[in-house]
Parts: structure tokens; sequence; C-alpha cells
């Protein structure tokens, strides 16, 4: 091939005849194409490629998502913290209330209450026709995680509200005789019933996002249901102890979920699917998962070990909010990557 | 060989929905020449709002993807791959050869056998309807927007403000409405060579081997159906002739269904909940 010289015509009529590619247009080549049109009649070479040309190469059809990415927006990630922090703040209600903790088993109690009334309307909030959310109730479908849902946090709310009004009246001493008593065992069943869909409450939202389309989620569909229900009750447990009740058993859940969350975090390190997961190997997102699992997993772990409970606790709860944060933006990417949907399925 | 009716089924009445037959569309990327008749007619009976005016560059499509506001969507495959028979010419592109094609392929909803926005749907706002299509009653979705990460195929998106009905989740309707009173799909009667193909189920199944095997005979030799019968979404009622590997036209290879996942991630989840259950009690036992 001619060297490139310095006279710019020559170069690229030189750079023109070799391949006829990714050269300026110039005089010289068009003049070139009308001696070839005159002369043969068919132009020979292959002509100048317009800006932007050849369509660059993109894995699937140009690169579009194969899967739809979930549409959910900061009121799910934060659904998923209150919810979990809620429903598991009811099983330490009813724990507390067997081994006759009245003031954690109260205070326990507030928490599931103010979940119960607050996961509602975050999920309303979310909704594309907020108005029309009563229609979570038409029907009751097993197949379907996200209708068991809406009827978990239901069955929650039924129970946890009339629990604490229930168990605050019965406190207070504000009936006496019978109906104190109806009252004593209606909070009672009433925390039973709590903490049964708050158990539930706490874990369904992995099932919720582990049985979907989305590759990232649904590889990891039994890992989700334990992370969201071990950082529900480690964040219940921490923010009691931030409520002022320092007790052991609140200290030994800490340490217990903070273990799980370690497990998990080198178990997520470990489980790697290739292509079909690296939204949470590779990209960004996965970082939000992991930063949020260090906080809730090992961290609080050393942190409670060295009696530094406030602080244990206070990392838990941050990394239990992150990490649920993560798993929506990692759903997101994995969700509009078409190589990982592909990779999946081969 | 091929069953009654399949030779334009498109312009004939029909009374499918009284009789419940099962009915689907068949599209055959060979003879359509990407005119996007059908991307206007489904926007025009349906009434569906544009949904932008962005130039892709993607060759002749500016459509993109199915979604909320696209129920039809004409596909330009670009390959460096000899179509058929079709003579590749060494004078016109440099030396060698230098095989290329062109396809076009009008993708839309596949209805499927095992439907996963159907099955996600805490509303019972999407329905299986008399000729088998899945259809979502607008009126009755609240937009919870799960069936947008229960679709294999990405299909069925919500609709973002400011759009007319905005918040709701859309998609190919497979004009029930038109179906009804016994006529075809805009789409499929507006499609000038028959790529679309509206009929019986059966008679499009039959219709669609017979055409492979005519494509075969002529040379294209990476003709074959794309209908996922042997994965958990058991075959879809709107299925397609594709040139080469389903990958290229955005289709995934072996789509499932998400309710496969249920059960291992249900008995996590109990597993969990009973676990922090018992955790708890004994913490407040013993110590």
């Amino acid at each position: 091939m001619t060297p490139a010289t310095k006279e710019p015509a020559t170069r690229n009529a030189a750079a023109a005849s070799a391949c006829g590619y990714k050269s300026m247009p110039n005089e010289s080549r068009l003049d070139q194409l009308r001696e070839d049109a005159w002369q043969k009649g068919v132009v020979t070479r292959r002509g100048v490629d317009v800006a932007g040309g050849p369509i660059p190469h993109r894995p699937g059809y140009y690169g579009q998502p194969v899967v739809r990415p979930p549409v959910w927006t900061r009121e799910i990630p934060i659904y998923f913290f209150i919810g979990g922090l809620g429903g598991m703040s009811a099983v330490i209600a009813l724990a507390a209330a067997i081994s006759h903790h009245v003031d954690v088993t109260r205070a326990a109690l507030w928490l599931a209450a103010i979940s119960a009334v607050l996961s509602p309307l975050l999920l309303i909030l979310d909704l594309g026709r907020p108005h029309l959310f009563i229609n979570m109730l038409r029907v009751f479908k097993p197949q379907s995680a996200m209708s068991m849902g809406a009827w978990i946090l239901t069955g929650f709310g039924t129970c946890a509200v009339p629990a604490l009004i229930a168990l605050e009246l019965h406190t207070l001493h504000v009936f006496t005789g019978a109906l104190d008593e109806v009252l004593r065992i209606a909070a009672g069943l009433f925390i039973l019933g709590s903490a049964m869909f708050g158990m539930l409450l706490a874990t369904y939202t992995g099932v919720l996002i582990g049985a979907t389309a989305i590759p990232a989620w649904f590889l990891h569909r039994t890992l989700l249901p334990i992370h969201f229900g071990t950082t529900g009750l480690g964040s219940a447990a921490a923010l009691l102890e931030l409520l002022g009740h320092r007790i052991a058993p609140l200290n030994a859940i800490g340490f217990f979920a903070a273990a799980v969350e370690t497990a998990l975090l080198v178990w997520l390190t470990l489980d790697r699917h290739g292509a079909p997961d690296r939204a949470i190997h590779e990209h960004a997102s996965g970082w939000f998962i992991r930063i949020g699992e260090i906080f809730n997993g090992p961290l609080a772990f050393v942190l409670r070990l060295f009696g530094l409970i406030p602080l244990a606790a206070i990392s838990f709860l941050l990394g239990a909010l992150i990490s649920r944060f993560g798993w929506i933006a990692v759903g997101k990417v994995s969700g509009g990557d078409p190589e990982s949907v592909f990779a999946a399925e081969r | 060989m091929i069953g009654e009716g399949t030779h334009s089924t498109n312009q004939r009445r029909h009374n499918y929905v009284q009789e419940h037959v099962e009915v689907g569309f068949f599209t055959d990327p060979t003879v359509c020449i990407g005119c996007k008749a059908c991307e206007v007619a489904c926007k025009e009976w349906n009434q569906v709002p544009d949904d932008g005016f962005v130039w892709s560059g993607n060759s002749y499509d500016n459509t993109g993807h199915l979604g909320a506001s696209t129920w039809r969507h004409v596909m330009f495959v670009e390959q460096d791959r000899q179509k058929g028979g079709q003579i590749v010419g060494s004078h016109s592109l440099g030396n060698g050869e230098d095989p290329f094609r062109w396809i076009f392929l009008s993708d839309v909803c596949k209805h499927c056998e095992a439907a996963g926005c159907l099955e996600a749907c805490p509303t019972g706002a999407i329905v299986r309807t008399e000729v088998g299509s899945v259809l979502v009653q607008n009126d009755v979705c609240n937009g919870c927007g799960y069936c947008v990460v229960s679709c294999p195929f990405g299909v069925i998106d919500r609709r973002p403000k400011p759009l007319p009905d905005a918040g709701g989740a859309f998609k190919c309707t497979f004009c029930y409405d038109r179906q009804k009173s016994g006529l075809v799909p805009a789409c499929a009667k507006v499609c000038p060579t028959e790529s679309i193909v509206f009929g019986r189920l059966d008679d499009l199944r039959a219709r669609a081997a017979h055409r492979v095997q005519k494509l075969h005979q002529h040379g294209y030799d990476d003709a074959q159906v794309y209908d996922p019968t042997e994965t958990s979404v058991r075959g879809i009622h709107a299925f397609f002739l594709i040139l080469g590997e389903p990958e290229a036209y955005g289709l995934p290879p072996k789509p499932q269904i998400p309710t496969i996942h249920l059960k291992s991630a249900w008995t996590a989840a109990f597993a969990t909940a009973f676990a922090a259950l018992l955790a708890t009690l004994c913490a407040f036992a013993f110590l």
C-alpha cells in the first residue's frame, strides 16, 4: 500500500483506491466514481461509508432489551425495608410477649403497626393508578407472588393494628374486670396473627422478585427470601436497640442476623453464573448489594463483638436499606441486558 | 394438506369468538416488505398514542421495540449472510463475496399458551379470551407493574405519563373488539403480502410447517418456526417463521414462564420465616 503523503488529495485518493474505506470524501474520489461509471457501467469498489455506518454490531436486535426491566421506583425498595422490619418486629413482639418483656412487646408492636400503615401507602404510591389499589383484593391467586403479598399485607395490617390497640388499652388499664381480660386475650391472639403474617411479609418479597423473568433475580431466587427475611429480623432488633431496649435476646438476634448476612455475602460472591447475572458481579449496581451486605454482615458483626451496639445497629439498618435498593438496581440493569437473558436460557 | 380456510383468511368474516375456536397469528418474514402498514393500522384502530419520534439509526426501524404504546413492531434485521438461493455479486462490493440480507419481521405479543403476565397479575385484569388470546382489561388494571417483569418476551409495559390512559399496563389485544364482531385483527387485515396471517391455530401451524418445508427446498436452509412448545411457555399463539437464530430478532431462545421459580423461592421463604421465628423464640426463652 502507498504510504500516506502530506498532499491531502493524493493521500485520500490512495486510501480510496486501496480500500475505499474510512476515508474522507473528496473531489478526486468523485471523479474516479464518474470515470468508473462512464467506462465500465458499474462502480467497482465500495464507496465511502456514511457517517456512523456500518451499524455497529450489538447483541440481539440492536442491543434492545429482551425482557423488560422493572418500572418500580424508590417506593418499592423502601417498602421492602419497612415491610421487612415491621413484619419481623411482630415476630419479636410475640417472643417478647411469651417471655413477659412487656416494654419490648409494646415497642415492637408499635413498629409493626406503623409499618402496617406505611407499607400499603408506599405500595399504593408506586401504582400506576393509585385509585384502583383496592383491585388487589379482587382475586386470590397463589401463583402470583404479588397477589399473595397483597393478602399477606392485608392480614398483617388487620392483626397488627388491633393488636397494638388491645395491648395499649390493656397495659394502660383503661378497662377493668372481664373486659380487660378479653383485651388481654385479644391482644395475645392478634400478636400471634401479626407474627404469622409478619414473618411471611418479610420473606415473600424475595419470592416476588425471584419469580420473574429477570435473570439476575431468578438465578438467586433461594438467596433472596433468606436475605430479605434475615435483614428484616436484624433491622427490627437493631431499631428496638436504638430505641433503648438493650437486652440480651435482641443482642443475640443481632449477632444471628449479622452472621447469616455474612454467610449470604460469601454465598453471593461464590455463586456466580457468568453472563446471566453479570449485573451483580460486573456492574456498578452490584456494588450497592455488596456494600449493603458488608454493612449488615461482617461490619455489624464485628461492631457488635466489640460491644458497640448502637453503631452495629445503625450499620445493619443502613446495610439493609442499601442492599434493597441494590437488588432493584440490579434488576433494572439485568433486565435491560439482552445477553444476560440469552445466556441464562442457552 | 392445509386445513380449510388457510388461504386469505385475513379478509374473511368469522365466528371464532362465538364458537370458542383457538386462533393465532403466523408471521412470515420471507414475504414481508417492511411497509409498516400493520403498525399504522394497529395504532389507528386501537387509538394507541405515539411514543416519541426518535430516529434510531438502526436500519429502517425507528420503532425500537414492543411496549405499552407499540403493539406491532416491524424489525429490520441486517445480516452478513446469504438469503436462500440469493446470488451474491462479487463485483459490487469489493473483491470477495460479500453476502448481505435484509429481513423484515413484524413482532407482536405472543399470546403464550402459559402466559407469564396472566399468572402474575394480582388484580385479575389479565384474562384468557374465548379465542385463546391474552387480554388486559384496562379498567381493572391498577398499574402494579408485576406483569412487566413477568413476561419472558418483554412485551407488556406500563404506559408512562403524560400519555392518555397512563399508569396502566398495555399490550396487543389481538383486536378482541374486532374479533367479537367477526372481523380480523387490524394488522392482518391490512398486510398487503399476507406476511401476517390470521386464522385457526391448527391451520396456521400446518401452514407454517409447509412453508418451512418449501423454503428449505428453495435453499433457505436456516428457515425455522419460532414456537417454543418444548419450554414451560408451552407454545405461543402468535408464532413466527424466522431465518437464522431467534437471538437476532431479540427473541429469547428458550423462554420460561416465571412461575416455574415459585416452588424453590417459596420453600426458601417459608424456611427463613420459620427459622427467624424459632431463633427469636429461642433468644427470648433462653437469654
